[in-house]
């Protein structure tokens, strides 16, 4: 049952992530993706991917989004 | 026009999720991922090697090709993203003469990060040295390394960050990295075995065949913890700075 829910809560992440107006909020979401993709893995027994996934996916890979926005701006055009 | 990119957007979800009906269930002892290596596998790894966490011995040591080629895939990708965003005319700096600036930073920020990177550092080596025995290794260890050094650089500056880590060439440690994995393989070839095959460093160590194997595993992810965690840093300076250090958004 919490797998089916936090399925439900990833694609609805990944929606909004393509939908938010400014770039900053869409990298922050696909950090809770990333980490919640990182508790589904650890309910499947599977630590160490659980483990890597907490460490790349939603820390540095945000840290490296957030910055690369800093440079190029927050906003999107479309 | 946007229109259409959702329908086909929404069109391929659905056939994805058709296709997933297709899956083992999870833990099925018939699907093919539990018949062909993997009883053999999590049934010799531990006499053959002394390392009970079995993800660990398929990474470094029985499929210890893979992993090598995947930290030269890193070091490569990191090299490319530096020379694509490297350019040494408009460079105010070089590496090992950045002056030290204090400009765009934080009190609060600054103390708690004195308080927490040698936490931070402590874990990344507890990660490293312990994946034998927990979920962890070199990657995650190097990474978690790395994210020290961006916490000093978000809370210091770059400058200061590339001052106080990287002074005298000390990014060419990431080279050092790979070179450590390839030279433990290539020490295994000179002993007479095969590459990586780490049985061949007993006579040097002095240990049992299977301490062999966990001391050559152990080897092996301190060279790939120094290449992701330099990479890694080196990725966020190039994205962060895009080559002008003295930028007011730091």
């Amino acid at each position: 049952m919490l797998e089916f829910i936090i399925l439900l809560i990833l694609v609805i992440f990944a929606f909004l992530s393509l939908n938010v107006k400014n770039l900053f909020t869409a990298s922050i979401i696909l950090g809770a993706y990333s980490f919640l993709t990182c508790v589904l893995l650890s309910k499947m027994l599977a630590v160490d991917v659980a483990f890597t996934e907490a460490c790349v996916g939603s820390g540095v890979s945000t840290v490296l989004m957030v910055a690369t926005l800093c440079k190029v701006g927050f906003k999107t055009k479309d | 026009m946007k229109i259409y990119y959702k329908l086909v957007a929404i069109l391929l979800l659905f056939f994805l999720i058709s296709l997933t009906f297709d899956f083992p269930v999870t833990g099925d002892l018939t699907s093919p991922a539990n018949l062909n290596v993997s009883p053999y596998y999590l049934e010799n790894s531990v006499k053959q090697t002394h390392i009970p966490n079995v993800v660990t011995t398929v990474l470094a040591d029985y499929r210890g090709f893979d992993t090598l080629f995947e930290t030269s895939v890193i070091l490569t990708a990191g090299i490319a993203l530096i020379l694509i965003l490297f350019k040494s005319k408009r460079q105010k700096y070089s590496f090992s003469n950045l002056p030290r600036t204090t400009k765009g930073t934080d009190l609060v920020c600054q103390n708690s990060c004195k308080l927490a990177m040698p936490l931070m550092q402590l874990f990344a080596l507890y990660v490293i040295a312990h994946g034998h025995y927990s979920p962890g290794g070199g990657f995650q260890g190097g990474v978690i390394l790395a994210a020290s050094f961006i916490f000093y650089a978000i809370s210091f500056g770059v400058p200061n960050a590339l001052n106080r880590f990287f002074k005298n060439k000390r990014q060419m440690l990431a080279y050092l990295g790979v070179l450590i994995y390839a030279g433990v393989g290539a020490l295994c070839v000179i002993l007479k075995k095969k590459f990586l095959e780490y049985v061949a460093l007993k006579d040097i160590l002095r240990v049992s065949d299977e301490m062999a194997h966990s001391y050559g595993v152990l080897f092996v992810e301190i060279g790939v913890a120094l290449t992701i965690s330099i990479i890694m840093f080196a990725c966020y300076v190039f994205l962060a700075t895009g080559n002008s250090f003295d930028d007011e958004n730091l």
